[in-house]
């Protein structure tokens, strides 16, 4: 990871480094940046390039910490549980089946209040065997009390990274997140990435005090003792108040990101491209922003305003901001780089947590839902512009003719 | 507004470091332009597996908008450069997901430059490249395939030559200097590499390649089924028994028509039938059954499915039955077995001629022992590459079985290995 020798160009972050890295290098960056100390490891394309990169910066004498090659990814999820009820800030991850394989210790990680952030390298569920994204694995938590954001690029995995541990060890929340990086597309591209100094993700980021939670002879408690019907239900309502709280929260963190760091989105939920004369809103959430936005600008070109909203935090959902952003649109497309079978509609997951949001909306514009890119195949500009046209279409019908559409699918 | 794409073709494992510090000094040297750039690699299963084709590719533009455009594809599907660095993979590459032979040269824009790293000449690599539409410029950067492992990296400077050929080729994206600059500035940088990188800007000369040029045959390529032709269940049709060859004497298996696996292969297995005594280690070792059982019950290494692992050198008891040789020493995929049945005299002219030639025949996977590289450097010219060497993977038992002189007499052996090595490593 060698530093391109090139001060950065403007005033704010003058102390910033140019490193060029993949967004899986960029969370081992800012994972030393965080100065983790325990994070659990058994290898999974593609999440494996975090892994190596974590080993590389502990055998490089850039990070101390304890390195802890478990014998599969159940056992992964479990040592950092224990490990963070003791007060470590701990890293673990996993992908697709390696992350469904770790499900039981996955779910329970939220009740006990753990504040660990996982990497999810996206990846299709085998079988059939593939390696490519789908966003199906880290979507089976959903409703489990994780929060769930999906990054972009190195740079955003770089600072998402900071901004998640922020967030969970915030006492008001301490729950889990998982960060989700498209597989190969992000994981595996190098690009010129920024890189704060430590002193001030340090002003940034402070210690994680687990306060009166932490598991320590000094603070005798136990921790998940057997309960049955007259505790349950008011536990689960414990991690509801949690993951609402998270919402002011997320705000006020990314304020802060951008107070310390000179950078970073005014708007943490979802970023907008070119949707302030948008007629027709695309959505979606990951890498597939790219063809999209590229596709924007050559429809614009030819008149057509599409705009797009990249969905960074899908729990907590943000479902006010969202209707309050689409309520110009004539129609919305949205993009689901995964699937939902038997679900309303037939649509992906996204399409649905939008079209729930805008159920008390006012303005209820024709919603489509799209399934796209699935296995890692390519969105392409021509899939986009498909997708434009019969957005278009349903804006000028006042309806949708079709409620969901399979794109780039061999038929 | 300008921009750069160019895509670098090598084996799996074996040369993924080096495709991957090419890329990234790509994007460095042009950085220092003030350019932007992206590096990357696509994955499917194959491209991470013991030499199957893979590619890397590296983007830069004059700005961020621009490289967007260019990036916002799953691959580039133009190149105005193809960095090649093994030449047997000039013959083409089959398995990125499967939609058959695909030309080195096929995504080159008109008038695009191929690099590849080689010590044949232009007009027998030609006979490998597929002829294209348009006229392109063919550069041949001297020396041979540098293939390593998956956790090593052979240091021999064909990733910092590579970059100072492609500011020949490119000088209005990578300046000489910033490549030199950016080479001895990376992780893996040096003063001598930087000297490396620019002899290699210096020395390095292109050809124009016409529309005439080039081999003629016509890649295979398949239709890929719709999403309502295919099975239900992830069920696949198995590959046919094979068929009883000669009255049932002999045995070929039938083979999966789709995925040929032949530009796998940096080596094949060249057969002595004479010394071969029958004991079918190959036939049954071999992950790809590529055997054909001949009516003789010899075994014939059937190029149209042999990926050249080198499994059936390696369990093969007889001293030199079967060797690893080049496979950019063969124009084409007969059957060696035809060839000795028609004329044995011929065939062991033809074997031993293969087999001999030192230059192609070798491959080395990174280093053995401690002062390799120096005695390499010392003994060739470095833009040669310097000494063959003859211990590696594939045919790394080639020592324990007595052929080949080494570069080193005096052996003891490797803890690690197994393998006969010099003394003090």
């Amino acid at each position: 990871m060698a530093v391109v020798t090139r001060p950065a160009g403007d005033a704010v972050g003058l102390d910033e480094q140019e490193m060029l890295i993949s967004g899986s290098e960029a969370v081992a960056e800012a994972l030393t940046l965080a100065d983790i100390d325990v994070v659990t490891a058994y290898p999974i394309r593609p999440y494996d390039t975090v892994m190596q990169a974590i080993a590389k910066k502990i055998a490089n004498g850039k990070l101390v910490a304890e390195y802890i090659v478990a014998e599969g990814e159940h056992s992964q999820f479990e040592i950092v549980k224990h490990a963070s009820t003791v007060g470590a800030r701990v890293f673990c991850g996993s992908s697709g089946v390696g992350w469904m394989y770790a499900m039981e210790a996955i779910t329970v990680t939220p009740a006990l209040r753990v504040p660990m952030v996982a990497l999810v390298g996206n990846r299709a569920l085998d079988d059939p065997g593939a390696f490519g994204v789908e966003h199906n694995d880290a979507l089976s938590v959903r409703d489990l009390g994780w929060l769930l954001v999906w990054i972009d690029t190195a740079q955003e995995a770089l600072d998402t990274t900071l901004i998640a541990y922020r967030v969970a060890e915030d006492r008001r929340v301490f729950l889990p997140i998982a960060i989700s990086a498209d597989g190969a597309f992000l994981t595996h591209s190098q690009t010129i990435t920024r890189v704060p100094p430590p002193e001030r993700v340090h002003r940034f980021l402070p210690a994680y005090n687990r306060g009166d939670l932490l598991l320590h002879p000094d603070n005798p408690i136990t921790v998940a003792p057997q309960v049955n019907e007259d505790w349950v239900i008011e536990i689960r309502r414990q991690n509801d108040e949690a993951i609402k709280r998270a919402y002011t929260v997320i705000e006020e963190v990314y304020a802060d990101f951008r107070h310390t760091f000179g950078r970073g989105p005014e708007n943490p939920w979802f970023e907008e491209y070119m949707t302030e004369d948008a007629e027709i809103i695309l959505m979606g959430m990951g890498t597939l922003s790219l063809p999209v936005k590229v596709a924007i600008r050559n429809l614009r070109q030819q008149g057509k305003k599409v705009g797009l909203i990249r969905l960074r935090w899908f729990r907590p959902f943000p479902y006010e901001q969202l209707a309050r952003a689409l309520r110009q649109a004539k129609a919305i497309g949205v993009i689901d780089r995964d699937y939902s079978f038997g679900s309303p509609f037939g649509s992906g997951v996204v399409a649905n947590e939008v079209r729930a949001a805008l159920y008390n909306a006012e303005h209820r514009p024709p919603l489509i839902g799209f399934i796209c890119g699935l296995g890692g195949r390519e969105v392409t500009l021509e899939d986009v512009n498909k997708a434009v046209d019969i957005c278009y279409a349903a804006a000028s019908a006042g309806r949708a003719e079709r409620a969901t559409y399979w794109l780039g699918v061999r038929e | 507004m300008a921009h750069l794409t160019v895509e670098v073709v090598y084996r799996g494992i074996f040369q993924k470091n080096l495709a991957a510090r090419i890329t990234r000094g790509i994007v460095l040297s042009s950085r220092k332009a003030g350019r932007w750039g992206i590096a990357f690699g696509r994955y499917g299963d194959s491209p991470q597996r013991n030499g199957i084709p893979a590619k890397d590719f590296a983007i830069v533009a004059d700005t961020k908008e621009e490289l967007e455009q260019h990036m916002a594809r799953y691959e580039p599907k133009e190149l105005h450069v193809t960095i090649c660095v093994d030449d047997t993979l000039c013959k083409g590459v089959e398995s990125w997901a499967w939609y058959g032979l695909q030309p080195i040269n096929r995504l080159l824009l008109p008038g695009g430059h191929l690099l590849v790293t080689s010590t044949r000449s232009p007009s027998e690599l030609l006979r490998d490249i597929h002829r294209k539409e348009t006229p392109y410029h063919l550069w041949i950067l001297p020396g041979k395939a540098s293939f390593s492992g998956l956790w090593v990296f052979k240091e021999d400077h064909t990733e910092a030559r590579a970059l100072g050929a492609l500011a020949k080729i490119a000088p209005e994206f990578l300046d000489v200097d910033a490549v030199c600059a950016a080479v001895q500035e990376a992780e893996w940088g040096s003063g001598l590499k930087a000297e490396s990188a620019r002899k290699a800007y210096e020395r390095v000369d292109a050809r124009r390649i016409q529309v005439s040029e080039g081999n003629d045959e016509v890649p295979f390529s398949f239709e890929k089924p719709k999403w309502w032709e295919m099975r239900e269940g992830l069920t696949i049709p198995a590959i046919p028994v094979g068929k009883p060859v000669e009255g049932g004497k002999g045995y070929r298996p039938e083979r999966n028509p789709y995925f040929k696996k032949f530009t796998t292969r940096t080596m094949r297995p060249v057969v002595n039938f004479d010394t071969c005594v029958k004991c079918t280690l190959c036939w049954i070792q071999c992950p790809d059954s590529c055997f054909d059982v001949t009516p003789e019950g010899l075994y014939d290494a059937n190029m149209e499915s042999c990926c050249g692992c080198g499994v059936c050198e390696a369990v093969c008891p007889v001293k030199d039955c079967i060797t690893m040789v080049n496979e950019a020493a063969f124009d084409d995929n007969q059957s060696q077995w035809e060839m000795w049945r028609q004329d044995k005299d011929a065939y062991q002219v033809w074997s031993t001629e293969k087999i001999r030639d030192k230059v192609t025949t070798e491959r080395s996977h990174g280093f053995r022992y401690r002062g390799q590289y120096e005695e390499e450097l010392a003994v060739g010219e470095l833009g040669l590459g310097g000494t063959p060497v003859a211990d590696g993977i594939p045919g790394e038992n080639i020592k324990r079985k007595g052929r080949h002189a080494s570069v080193h007499t005096d052996q003891s052996t490797s803890i690690v290995t197994g393998v006969a090595e010099a003394p003090g490593a």
